[in-house]
Parts: C-alpha cells; structure tokens; sequence
C-alpha cells in the first residue's frame, strides 16, 4: 500500500515539483500515472523508493514512513518495492541470468533459493531461452523484460515502473504493459508512469493525472477522460 | 537476511580485478612503485647508518696524563674516566707503548726518534671511546675537568662531521619519505576512484534493490584486500631482487664496507609491506566507494 497526504517535495535548488499531493493506492490495485514532461511524476516514484523524503506531509510505502525512515532501514523498504526505467539499468557485463540473480544475491539471499527461483522468474516474463545472452545481444522489449524480473525477482509487493516504455516502439510497449497487468494479477501492486495515450486509453484502469506538482483528476479510465 | 557468503563477495572482487584490468594492474603498480621506492631509500638509510656508526665508534678522544703522575697513579685515573656518562670504553696507553706505536707510525723515519727512548718526551695517555658522538665536547670537558689529566685532543672535526652528516640523512630521510606518501595516497586515490568510477551503475542497482551498505562495501574491500597485497608482495620480491643485486655490484672486488644483509631485515619488510598494501587496498576502497553509497 503507498499512501501520500498533504505531501510537498521542494528540491535543493528551490524547485517545488510536489506542491501538496494527495493520494493511496491499495494492495493488489494497477494504476496508472500520467502527466506532462516536468509535472512531477519521476518526483513521486523516487519518494516512494525513499530516494527522496517529503519536505512536508507523510509518505507510507508498505508500512514504511519514508519521511522518518532511519538510514539503516531503507534497505528493507526497497525490498519491498520493484522499480523498472525507461533507460533498463542492466549490467552490461553480466548475462540475462546473473543480472536477474545479482538482485537476490546482493541482499544475502542463499544459492538454493537464487537456483530455484531465478528460472521461475525468467520464465514468467518469457526469456527463459536467452538467459545466457548478454544485454548488448536482446532488442529493448527483451532488456526491459530482464529488468522487470530483477525487479520481480525479491517478491516485492509493489512494482513502480517509470516510463517503461518510453524507448520502446508501440508493439513492444503494448507487451511490456501487458506483462505488468499479468503480474498485478498475480497479486503485485503496479504503479506505471507512462505517456502512451492509446496504451491508457485501451485499458481501463484507474488514472491519476498530475500537472505541476498537483494531482488534476484521479480516476478509472483514459487519458482524454480528464 | 542470511548471513553474509564471503565466498560470494571474494570471487566478485576477483571477477572485478579481472573486468577492470587495466586499472588493476594500473593500481598494483602504483602500491609496488611506491613502496619499492620507500624500500629502496630505507634500505639506503640503514646502510648509511650503518657505515656512520661504525666510523662513529672508531672516533676517539685523547687525554693525556700529567707527567708529574707516576705510572700507578696514572692508571688509578681510569675508573674516574670511565664514570663518565657518554663514555663507552677507555684504554689505557702507557708512555713506552705509545712511543713505540709512534715508532711503527714513523716506519722508515724512525730513527728521528732513536736515542729518545728514554726522554719523558711523551706522556701516558688514555684513548676513549664515547657513546655519542654528538657530545664530544660536552664529554671532552668532564674529562678536561678530572685532576691529573693535563689535555685533551677530541677529534671534534670528524665527530661534527659525522653528526652534521646524520643530521642531514635524517632531515633527507623525513622529507623525502613525507613527499612520498603524498605522492602515494594521491595516486592510489585516484586509481581506486577511476576503478569505482564505472562501477557507480552497479552500486546504484544494488541500492536500487535493496542492498545494505555493508553488503555492497564486501566485494570492494574484498578486491582492495587482494590488488593491495598483491602489490605489497610483489614490492617485496622486487626489492630483495634489486637489492641482492646492488650489493653483488658494489661488493665485486672489495670488502671494505660491510652492508646490511637483506635476509636479516627480509621478515619485517616483507610483514611491513603487506601490511601497508593491506591497508592502502582497503582503505582506498572503503573511502571511495563510501561517495558512491549516498544514494
Ligand atoms: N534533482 C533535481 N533538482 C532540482 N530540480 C529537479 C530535480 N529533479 C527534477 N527537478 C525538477 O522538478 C520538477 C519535476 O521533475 P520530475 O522529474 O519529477 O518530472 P517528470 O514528471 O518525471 O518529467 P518527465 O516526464 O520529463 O520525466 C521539474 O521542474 C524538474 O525540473
Ligand atoms: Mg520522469
């Protein structure tokens, strides 16, 4: 669950690009995100990693209060949250595999459970047969698909994805989505910033809109229902 | 969380060393350079030294007897001398000994001296040996100051210029090994800064998903640990090659100077060596990477 009240984000610099954001998304629930470019929406996303803390207001993420989280804890927060990029953030030196089990071995998980759960992952977001290729040798859709199961690969219960589809070409960024709904019906919570209109529009999920730091309209349906 | 798999973060560190090799050959060399040259200019140093001291306890003071003093009374004399702080040993030369080493001295113009045996022309005298040369004088005048010793012949030329020479060495010594550690620090710094530089995506991936700081530093500690002891061994292997070498160079054909011989110093060098290749290898890890960790 991730819960803003009354949330104000001003950067060091003096830009206020939060200017009191309202909102809660449920266990379970899909949502999308949208806004113009400099609205605030990559703002958002690094207060729910706990990237950033509100200048004023609470964050709560899965029962963590990201405004007063220790240091310390924040690890534990993150395992909590999958993200995906538009730029994927693969590592270049590793095969599709060893990115994937870096993720789970990075924070102490032991090798029978890296050994069983990595292929389960693969195999879900269909790239069980590349696993041994490395990033340079898939097309975008394909290291997209390698990030979102770094992201899924630690049971996360909420998947924050920021522009996964913005280095995509329309077909490709209509399977990436595809596979976000797929794991949200597997139980994951998924939060999706995205500028594909038709993508929005096709699919009748709830739509949180934002413009300058504000939420404009919050509600089931397309981009053009504003 | 598990507990940690050091197998895990060791053989990242070496697959580390090996996708960056460049500058992990770049950073071993740097440690081997820098501590063969401090290796290099200390063994220099304790040559030096050593060379020093022994001239330095071959330096002697003369004081001559009264000769008003009879022979007993000369040799009573003794104890009082060596009483004296700073004097390490004192002997005894009576008047008929010294005219003959006088005589051996003289070689072929001897005869300058024949007939005199008998003349009181030279005086009982002690030589001493003093622990300091540094306070030759200080010494020189004590002994000056006991009854029955009628003068004093420190050799205060050679004694000032052994202590002028070893204060330059140390002077040399503390410049030299200061501007090397800067040196040092700064280029290992860099090194390791390069080497973390590309790796600034993978430390934010590991943050990304939940990785504690201690878990991320592992690996790095881990390839700091083995780039800097590799460096601090291969340092040590270069310098008893090189040195072994010199001392073959410098001793064909003469054995006048006696050098220190490297296995004596081989046990702590070789602990010294990889103990600071331990810790330039860790510590420039663990500081750089802790700039990559704010995120
Ligand atoms: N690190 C930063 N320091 C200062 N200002 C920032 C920083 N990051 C973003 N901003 C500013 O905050 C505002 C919101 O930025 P944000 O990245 O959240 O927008 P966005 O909705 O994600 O835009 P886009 O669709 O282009 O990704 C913008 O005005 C931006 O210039
Ligand atoms: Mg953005």
């Amino acid at each position: 669950m991730v819960r803003f009240s009354g949330v104000h984000l001003t950067y060091g610099n003096g830009t206020k690009a939060i200017k009191g954001i309202d909102f809660r998304v449920d266990d379970g629930e899909f949502i999308f995100l949208i806004g113009p470019s400099g609205s605030g929406k990559s703002t958002i996303v690094k207060l729910i990693t706990g990237e950033l803390r509100p200048t004023h207001g609470r964050v709560i993420v899965n029962g963590f209060n990201v405004g007063s989280l220790r240091q310390s804890v924040i690890p534990k927060l993150r395992r909590t949250v999958g993200v995906i990029f538009q730029d994927f953030r693969l590592i270049e030196k590793k095969t599709v595999y060893e990115n994937v089990e870096f993720a789970m071995r990075v924070i102490g998980a032991d090798r029978r459970n890296i050994k069983e759960r990595v292929p389960v992952i693969l195999d879900l977001v269909g790239l069980s047969h590349k696993k041994n290729r490395f990033p340079h040798e898939l097309s975008g859709g394909e290291q997209q698909r390698v990030a979102i199961a770094r992201a899924l690969i630690n049971n996360p219960r909420t998947i924050i994805a920021d522009e996964p589809t913005g280095n995509l070409d329309p077909v490709r960024s209509k399977e990436i989505i595809y596979l976000l709904e797929k794991i949200n019906s597997l139980g994951t919570t998924v939060i999706t910033v995205t500028h594909e209109r038709d993508i929005v529009n096709s699919l009748s999920k709830r739509v949180i809109a934002i413009d300058g730091g504000r939420i404009i309209s919050d509600q089931i349906g397309g981009y053009f229902a504003l | 969380m598990k507990g940690y798999d050091f197998l895990y973060f060791f053989r990242e560190g070496v697959k580390s060393i090996f996708s960056h090799g460049f500058m992990s050959f770049a950073a071993v060399s740097v440690i081997l350079a820098c501590l063969l040259i401090i290796g290099s200019f200390t063994l220099l140093s304790m040559n030096i030294d050593m060379i020093v001291s022994e001239a330095e306890s071959s330096t002697e003071i003369i004081a001559f007897v009264d000769e008003k003093l009879s022979l007993s009374e000369a040799r009573s004399i003794g104890s009082r001398i060596n009483r004296i702080e700073n004097v390490a040993n004192s002997i005894f030369v009576t008047r008929d000994q010294a005219f003959e080493e006088y005589t051996e001295e003289l070689g072929e113009d001897s005869y300058l001296l024949e007939g005199l045996e008998d003349e009181p022309i030279l005086r009982h005298r002690y030589r001493i040996f003093i622990e300091d040369v540094s306070l030759t004088e200080e010494t020189s005048n004590k002994i000056y100051s006991i009854p029955g010793i009628a003068r004093v012949n420190p050799s205060l030329e050679i004694s000032q210029a052994i202590v002028n020479f070893k204060n330059i060495l140390s002077a040399v010594t503390y410049i030299l090994a200061a501007i090397l550690v800067g040196v040092s620090v700064f280029i290992i710094s860099n090194t390791v800064k390069l080497t973390t530089f590309d790796r600034r995506d993978e430390i934010a991936i590991m943050k990304m998903v939940g990785a504690t700081n201690a878990f991320i530093r592992w690996p790095f500690v881990f390839e700091g640990f083995i780039l800097g002891t590799l460096g601090g061994s291969l340092a040590f292997g270069a310098q008893w090659l090189i040195y072994n070498y010199t001392v073959d160079k410098i001793s064909v054909g003469q054995t006048l100077i006696n050098l220190v011989d490297f296995q004596t110093i081989a046990v702590p060098m070789l602990v010294l060596f990889i103990i600071a290749g331990f810790i330039v290898g860790i510590g420039g890890s663990v500081l750089t990477i802790r700039k990559f960790m704010k995120v």
